[in-house]
């Protein structure tokens, strides 16, 4: 056993020869994207967004790449205590989190505040990719597992949700119900849990915060109130469209220049970015998405363990599902949830916990031959 | 270790699950480019537009008002410069000390201090308030001084109507005001054209021809932002002006209208008889139109509106008087058209004890003595009641109302042009029974003869009236405004109103003696020289019911209490030969028309017909009429 743990250990040349570079890169354009359109929210002026995530960016992704040649297997051998830490820090945030516009979500590190529920997407992943790392194939339908896994998923989840923050509570269970589904649960459960959510969802929707009920309602029919609830979604679908084949050209957009979109540093970045590029740059951004999402199941699939392999195609998935929340809400193709665009959104935890799942991919890649008992 | 044939499961297991899963994965970002798509390149322009509505916002300004000119193409409503003080709550570091400052410096009332701040309330920081529209020379020149220690205060040269002749337009133009709700529901051009604080007509031509004056507004495109800032000006569009309209009038007749009837109530009007223009049309007594421009101050309000002689109504217009024997020239003519009388037809006058007698009721002559025998000449050139009394009787009441209506009594002179002209009444048999339900009595035929009763006529009707007599009796149609829009002449202009116009001649020829001959009711008034004579006839009306009483007692005009005083008319025109103008005269509570009325008739037709050679000048050169 001892024997075999170390039997992999790679030399400096091996580990760079084995880096992938693509996914690395295409991270580093993305990120750069994304200083550049905060410069333009700023109104063309290095103000303090630009300057904030210029210099979170330049921290996290010199520690994405040393982070990266930690081996996966302490990556592994952490899961568990990774995924307490994180869930101490969502009761902490319950109990003495700092409240902002509402809900409770930050912890006060003085010098940042925290947003452990972002930290609690990876956390799960990589939790449950450890759980299902362990079991045999004829035991992830058996009760005792299924319970395990979805107390893992519950727990956080009911947590963020009583924060209330609606939004990363959903990507939080989806992301862990993947892990669910590559490891081989029964399709029938996830059918059958469909079937039960579908006929369940009148009594959630009556259990729903009124401005949440507004939000699904809004979705439905955003020009009955054009001004008030409708406004973001109005306004983002002018901002998107209005940009045309090749958009209105860098700091040129109007609609977010004079201030009719809302949470343009955040939520709502995409259609800032889609109003200046127009349809060509909104692809091209869409296609390096896609680019960074290949990359990550290619390594998943030339991976030797399993942790690595769940652990690759539930961050790959938990990737799309951010970007293709977050698109086809400010696209109004879904109601507003609260759903960064995953290293372009202003937010230093989401970019961190961003980070530190590419970092986990990249060891991957470094280590695919490397087999965890 | 692990199970081989379970590891190839699990992979085998892993990979099929995540072949599906990247098929979802490609369905959804597919559908997101295909949205994406429909956004920005199908619907492009319904989107740009949209962003554009968004961010563009236009500002109205005020559009400058077309001016009004007289004849001679003097300004008789003109756009004056004036200064209005602007604040801007945004530039402003300390709002109370400035509005403190500017209440010291322009000597602002409490109220008008107070003003200032509940307009701050209003609106929002980066908007203008207005704190003086119309800076006095004074009070500019002082707030100059002091400019720069006022930030966020400016002086802007901003528009306003003036009136120069004051009082003497004030019936014809009306007056501009600030536009009220009603106005801008009323008035679609308003409407469109509306910016806060703008001035529309409220009465006269300046309501009528609202549309007409209003002019274009200028334009200001700003780009601004989702709060409604201004951040840049895109365009600046010029407004155009609004038509300057010229009248037919002659302000120095107008001006000794409003001389003439100074201090009294009543109307005066004047009128071309061939072309119908109207020389001088004046209601008196008379208010400044100016003091309305910037809102009228309480006092003066209630000054003008309690003033009882109602210096608010257009009695040129509005008045309906009873035409007492200024009617008699039309029961003449309607007399001898139907042939009930010819020239030679006499009554004889008995004075107040042998009155005309009918079903009981008396009708006395105004002249106690009684004017004897009477032919048709005589009797309007002394204005015999009993004569036309019993022409009105032989003639019916039908057959006088037809030559009154013809001769344009009973209906309005002008048309749908403003809107208060009342109609008058010209009273038939037909009309007491849908009115009043009651069958029409003999006598009351009888005293229409003399223009009293239910006949009732405005000033402007008998000035139509009279020029269609003195024309010779042809049908002219009156205006006021020279280049209204499209005036052609109606087909039936100077149609003959007549079946024989040898009873026009009788008629004139009676006039003229009733003027120009020794007895004849105006002879005091007469001018000898040909160059100006003419030819008219008196009225006194009746306001109310002469008792026995009052007829013992025979009081003077100025023994009776001003409200039971006759009104004074006089109808009129000149020259006799070669007539060109006529008037009508009415001096409310003026006492007797031959003693009040009449002279003044004498100053205006020297005035006319002095300023008749200039006013052929103009109209060689650039008026004519199809």
């Amino acid at each position: 056993m001892l024997q075999s743990k170390f039997s992999h250990s790679l030399t400096l040349f091996q580990k760079i020869k084995n880096y992938d570079f693509i996914l690395l890169m295409s991270i580093l354009i993305l990120g750069i994207i994304s200083i550049f359109t905060m410069y333009s929210t700023d109104g063309g002026e290095v103000l303090f967004h630009t300057k904030s995530h210029f210099i979170k960016f330049a921290i996290f992704f010199p520690m994405m790449i040393i982070l990266s040649f930690i081996n996966i297997k302490y990556w592994h051998a952490g899961s568990y205590l990774f995924y307490l830490i994180i869930l101490s820090l969502l009761i902490w945030v319950s109990l003495y989190g700092v409240k902002a516009s509402g809900s409770r979500r930050w912890i006060d590190l003085y010098f940042l505040n925290l947003q452990p529920s972002e930290l609690m997407k990876i956390a799960v992943i990589l939790c449950l990719a450890k759980f299902f790392h362990r079991i045999r194939t004829s035991n992830t339908n058996a009760f005792s597992s299924i319970l395990i896994s979805v107390t893992i998923i519950i727990v956080p989840t009911i947590l963020v949700i009583t924060q209330p923050d609606l939004g990363t509570s959903i990507l939080i269970s989806f992301s862990g119900l993947i892990i669910l589904w590559f490891s081989g649960l029964k399709i029938k459960y996830f059918i059958y849990s469909f079937l039960i959510f579908i006929t369940s969802l009148p009594f959630v929707i009556s259990f729903l915060k009124p401005y949440q009920k507004l939000r699904i309602l809004t979705f439905l029919n955003p020009e009955k109130d054009p001004l008030g609830s409708g406004y973001q979604i109005i306004q983002s679908k002018i901002a998107v469209g209005s940009g045309g084949l090749t958009g209105k050209g860098f700091l040129k957009g109007t609609q977010s220049y004079l201030d009719f979109l809302p949470e343009k540093h955040t939520d709502f970045i995409f259609t800032l970015f889609s109003e200046e590029f127009g349809f060509v740059g909104s692809m091209l951004l869409l296609i390096l998405y896609s680019i960074i999402i290949y990359r990550i199941i290619r390594t998943g699939l030339i991976s030797r363990s399993f942790f690595s392999r769940l652990f690759c195609f539930g961050f790959s998935f938990a990737i799309f599902l951010y970007v293709a929340t977050n698109m086809s809400m400010v696209l109004g193709l879904l109601p507003i949830v609260g759903s960064p665009l995953p290293v372009m959104s202003y937010g230093g935890s989401s970019l961190l916990a961003t980070m530190i799942g590419f970092s986990i991919v990249l060891s991957a890649s470094i280590n695919h031959n490397q087999n965890i008992s | 270790m692990f199970d081989v044939s379970d590891n190839v499961q699990k992979i085998n297991l892993i990979n099929r699950r995540l072949f599906i899963i990247t098929a979802a994965k490609i369905i959804v970002f597919f559908g997101l480019s295909s949205r994406l798509f429909s956004l920005q390149v199908k619907q492009n322009n319904k989107y740009l537009t949209l962003s554009d509505k968004n961010r563009i916002r236009e500002w109205k300004l005020h559009p400058v008002r077309g001016e009004f000119k007289d004849y001679y193409g003097n300004v008789i409503a003109g756009n004056n410069e004036v200064y209005q003080l602007h604040v801007i709550p945004e530039q402003v570091e300390d709002f109370r000390y400035i509005a403190l400052r500017l209440k010291n410096i322009l000597n602002l009332s409490e109220k008008e201090f107070q003003k200032i701040f509940k307009k701050k309330k209003e609106i929002k920081s980066w908007e203008t308030i207005v704190v003086s529209d119309n800076l006095s020379w004074e009070q500019f020149s002082r707030v100059n001084n002091y400019l720069h220690d006022l930030v966020g205060v400016k002086t802007v040269l901003s528009i306003s109507r003036i009136y120069p002749f004051n009082e003497n337009y004030t019936h014809v133009l009306g007056y501009v005001s600030q536009a009220n709700e009603k106005d801008i529901i009323n008035n679609e051009f308003i409407k469109e054209k509306f910016v806060p604080g703008i001035r529309v007509g409220k009465t006269g031509l300046e309501k009528a021809f609202e549309n007409t004056l209003l002019g274009e507004n200028d334009i200001q495109r700003f780009e601004v932002n989702a709060y409604g800032r201004k951040i840049s000006q895109l365009e600046y569009q010029k407004g155009e002006k609004g038509k300057t309209l010229r009248l037919t009038i002659d302000t120095e007749v107008q001006k000794l209208a409003n001389e003439l009837l100074k201090d009294q109530a009543g109307s005066i009007c004047v009128m071309d008889i061939y072309s119908g223009d109207v020389i001088a049309m004046h209601s008196s007594p008379s208010f400044d139109p100016n003091l309305f421009v910037f809102g009228i101050s309480k006092d003066d309000w209630q000054l003008i509106r309690n003033d009882p002689m109602k210096p608010l109504v257009n009695k040129t217009l509005q008045g309906n008087y009873s035409p007492g024997s200024t009617i008699k020239p039309i029961v003449a003519l309607s007399a001898l058209e139907n042939g009930i009388i010819n020239t030679n037809f006499t009554i004889n006058c008995r004075g107040h004890k042998h009155p005309l007698e009918l079903y009981g009721q008396t009708y006395h002559c105004w002249k106690k003595e009684g004017h004897g025998f009477m032919n048709l000449r005589n009797a309007m050139k002394q204005s015999c009641d009993i004569y036309f009394y019993e022409i009105a009787r032989k003639l019916g009441v039908d057959k006088l109302s037809e030559t009154a209506k013809k001769f344009g009594l009973g209906k309005e002179v002008f048309g749908d042009l403003f809107s208060i002209e009342k109609k008058g009444l010209i009273p038939n048999t037909q009309w007491k029974k849908n009115a009043l339900g009651q069958g029409w009595l003999l006598g009351e035929t009888v005293i229409t003869g003399i223009g009293q009763g239910y006949i009732q006529t405005t000033p402007i009707q008998l000035c139509l009236m009279i020029a269609q007599i003195g024309n010779g009796g042809h049908k002219i149609y009156p205006k006021i405004v020279v280049n209204e829009k499209d005036h052609i002449a109606p087909p039936d202009k100077f149609m003959p109103l007549f079946v024989n116009s040898k009873n026009i001649k009788i008629v004139q020829d009676a006039m003229f003696a009733s003027t120009n001959e020794v007895r004849g009711t105006s002879y005091k008034s007469r001018i000898d020289d040909k160059k100006y004579q003419f030819a008219g006839k008196t009225g006194t009306a009746q306001v109310k019911k002469i008792t026995e009483k009052d007829r013992e007692l025979d009081l003077k005009t100025f023994e009776i209490p001003y409200e039971e005083r006759d009104h004074a008319l006089y109808v009129a025109y000149g020259p006799y030969k070669n007539p060109r103008y006529a008037t009508s005269i009415i001096v409310e509570h003026g006492g007797s028309g031959s003693s009040t009325a009449a002279p003044m008739a004498k100053k205006l037709f020297k005035l006319i017909i002095d300023r008749h050679a200039l006013r052929e000048t103009i109209k060689e050169n650039k008026y004519w009429d199809i």
